[in-house]
């Protein structure tokens, strides 16, 4: 199974892509098709819009807008897929952050015509701050240049000097004509000179998952189970394998035991790995609770009581010093203070702004925050699950912001010039 | 005068079983599942359980009967094995039900000792608080009894069934989906969803949906029933029944619906690809008689479930939007 998003604006695109990928791999049926043709002639087209496969709410379809996260579920032979169609105009940083948060992939598309732009940038920033493994740039509307091969070359250049500026390893570039379907689906005959993979070959056969052994073990605890003389620990496993008989430690108290069974509905196992949902008992009667994180010695992540993180404010009310907010971290919610909103970076340029002490809806930046209670947090870097949170308004409860502890943009291989950094 | 019934199985709950009798699961063999990708949704939709159960104070979880909703039901079992669900079930009971339905559900409440809260179309329009339409669907007549049960029972989180593959209003839904005082759905006002980390947080009068099932395709669900051998309605595979066309679609004869002049009945063979109210459920003509056939069935389709299956949504392109803002499922 493949989660991936795609980002870029209406212009480039995208509905018309996401369409064909659904129609070319056969993925949408008989009566959606009827339905999308007969919309495409009420709306006064001659051929069948794409875009009106994707485009669900009735505001959308009035105002040829895409509103908000759609997602879209096909499977081939080879592989099923979780599409999250992120919109590329207003609000865009709020959506590409919401799919890519969940994303193993993006396809970031772009405008032969108009090559690398601003909003690229942006995408494949947002992107790589969320630690997305790999990326894909679609070079649409290659039927608009005579399927040109330098014209798919000089743009890919210039993405590639982007991408490794930001320290992104993996990426793939593909010519497509999302309108005449060249190359997403089907092989187009009119680009002899590129023999890469069609984007749907890349999304079949791109590696995915991690090999949870190699990852820490961190067990959130969601829920005590009691029944009878049974007490057990459930969750769902964030990162690594755990086994029975692993000595682990509870986080934030710091009490040590031992795993003596790990039990599902279908029967006790010797271990279990990230993500499967299991249930575990320890052989010492402890203070273990909701919000609590269980871990092996040795292999912790930090117990902090303040920290700095990078957040992507999601609402319209801004994050300022000194606001009061909820923080939630894996099963734990707890209360904190903004001690201090210490730069706004500047999503094309990397660079930071240290004079700013709010953040405004889709502005991406750097803060301390100070929690009521510690919390046992590791790098995003390190760990996606263990390394998010979101800040929830105390009053109202909406969401205001996600958070991402550390600073991924500077400490991976991000930037790689010092004049990104403050 | 109330028109919430509430029934309690009489069983004692099976899931007593300690611990150590339970078989040992040949890790290896765990590894090697078929369908990886059932376990990971299978152990989404047991953290999103798990989420609700910890944060709100009365969830419940709607029951038709139908697929999805069994299958929900199995993966609250499996979520807080070995202790029972935590939680009730809800059933809108438009009064036009298929009998196979009812019997399954009652049988299943009494076997696995759940408490079952019916919310009952009929007595609404008994005590004409609602009223007939003139098409005779009952189906938009469900969502004041569904608001009224969550009220009157303050439940705080409501699982439903809902896929996003079902609809294109539902692809936009989120997996906790926030509804006002009204039952209402306002996509503008939808909270961001990142990582796995929910927000749950309401004001009192509110409450929030929530969709365990999001992620999943209508073949991931039979793929599912497949595996874990789930229980379902009989009306799922393939048997004789006097049926009239209409709309493209076979209807039951019988009391509610049809046939009117002109239609005229035959015995088919057929089965449901949805349960739903009577009168405007939708018939395939289908031989699948097990789980194997109807997955063989659906995997070469060419017609969505509810396409082929649901009259109401054939209303106007937005038919399903406009019910979800209403406060339907």
């Amino acid at each position: 199974m493949l989660r991936f998003a795609t980002a870029g604006s209406v212009d480039d695109g995208k509905s018309t892509l996401v369409g064909r990928l659904l129609h070319d791999s056969k993925s949408v049926l008989a009566d959606t098709l009827e339905a999308v043709e007969r919309a495409s002639r009420d709306r006064g087209s001659d051929g069948m819009e794409l875009a009106l496969l994707t485009d669900g709410l009735r505001a959308e379809r009035e105002q040829g807008i895409t509103i908000d996260v759609a997602y879209r579920y096909f499977t081939t032979a080879r592989r099923k897929f979780v599409l999250a169609d992120t919109p590329g105009h207003v609000q865009y940083t709020r959506n590409m952050v919401t799919g890519a948060s969940t994303a193993e992939l993006v396809v970031i598309l772009i405008d032969a015509r108009k090559g690398v732009v601003e909003q690229t940038r942006r995408h494949l920033a947002v992107a790589a701050l969320l630690g997305v493994r790999h990326l894909v740039l679609a070079v649409n509307k290659m039927d608009l240049v005579d399927f040109e091969e330098s014209v798919f070359s000089a743009i890919a250049a210039d993405f590639a000097a982007a991408a490794e500026a930001l320290g992104v390893r993996d990426h793939t570039v593909i010519p497509v004509s999302a309108l005449a379907g060249d190359n997403v689906v089907d092989a187009s005959t009119s680009m002899p000179w590129y023999s890469g993979p069609t984007l749907l070959e890349h999304l079949e056969t791109v590696p995915v998952g991690v090999d949870a052994s190699t990852q820490p073990v961190r067990f959130p605890v969601q829920y005590v189970i009691r029944w009878a003389d049974y007490r057990g620990y459930a969750g769902q496993l964030a990162s690594g394998v755990l086994n029975v008989g692993d000595d682990v430690v509870v986080l934030p108290s710091g009490l040590r035991s031992t795993v003596v069974g790990i039990d599902t509905f279908d029967g006790s196992v010797d271990l279990a790995y990230a993500p499967q949902s299991v249930t575990v008992r320890l052989a010492d009667e402890i203070d273990v609770g909701r919000g609590d994180l269980l871990v092996r010695p040795g292999d912790e992540p930090s117990v902090v009581r303040e920290f700095d993180a990078t957040v992507c404010q999601l609402s319209d009310r801004p994050l300022q010093s000194g606001d009061r907010v909820l923080v939630k971290h894996t099963t734990r919610v707890v209360k904190a203070i903004v001690d201090q909103v210490n730069y706004r970076l500047d999503i094309e340029t990397l660079d930071r702004d240290g004079t700013v002490n709010s953040l405004g809806l889709n502005e991406i930046g750097g803060v301390t925050l100070r929690v009521a209670a510690p919390l046992a947090v590791d790098d995003y870097n390190r760990d996606r699950l263990t390394g998010s949170f979101l800040v929830i308004d105390e009053h109202d409860g909406q969401t205001l912001a996600a958070g991402l502890v550390g600073d991924p943009i500077a400490d991976s291989s991000f930037s790689t010039s010092d004049g990104a950094r403050l | 005068m109330t028109t919430l019934t509430e029934t309690t199985g009489a069983a004692e709950a099976t899931n007593s079983a300690a611990a150590g009798a339970v078989a040992t699961v040949d890790a290896e063999r765990s590894r090697e599942l078929k369908s990886p990708h059932l376990d990971v949704l299978e152990s989404e939709g047991i953290h999103i359980m798990r989420e609700v159960a910890a944060e709100f104070e009365r969830p419940v979880l709607l029951f038709s009967g139908g697929k999805d909703s069994a299958v929900m039901l199995h993966l609250a079992r499996k979520a807080f094995w070995p202790a029972p669900v935590p939680f009730p079930l809800m059933h809108v009971d438009t009064g036009h039900n298929f009998p196979e339905v009812i019997a399954y559900r009652d049988e299943l409440v009494e076997r696995l000792g759940l408490r079952l809260v019916v919310a009952s179309v009929q007595s609404y329009i008994d005590s004409g608080r609602l009223r007939e339409r003139g098409d005779g669907t009952r189906n938009p007549l469900q969502i004041q009894p569904l608001l009224d049960g969550i009220t009157d029972n303050k439940f705080d989180a409501v699982f439903g069934g809902g896929r996003r593959d079902e609809e294109k209003a539902r692809a936009k839904e989120r997996i906790y989906s926030l509804r006002d005082e009204f039952g209402q759905w306002d996509p503008r006002r939808q909270r961001p969803e990142l990582w796995n980390l929910y927000n749950g947080r309401h004001k009192p009068g509110e409450h929030v949906r929530v969709f365990p099932l999001s992620n999943w395709t209508e073949l991931d669900v039979w793929e599912y029933v497949e595996r874990e051998q789930v229980e379902l309605p009989s009306i799922y595979f393939a048997h004789e029944r006097e049926v009239f066309a209409r709309n493209g679609m076979w209807l039951t004869a019988g009391e509610w619906g049809g046939p009117k002049d002109g239609e005229a009945v035959e015995t088919k063979q057929v089965r449901y690809r949805t349960v739903g109210d009577m009168s405007c459920t939708g018939a395939v003509e289908s031989a699948s008689v097990t789980i194997a056939d109807v997955i063989a069935e659906i995997a070469v389709s060419t017609i969505t479930e509810r396409g082929a299956t649901r009259a109401d949504d054939k209303l106007s392109e937005a038919a399903m939007e406009d019910r979800k803002r209403e406060g339907y499922f």
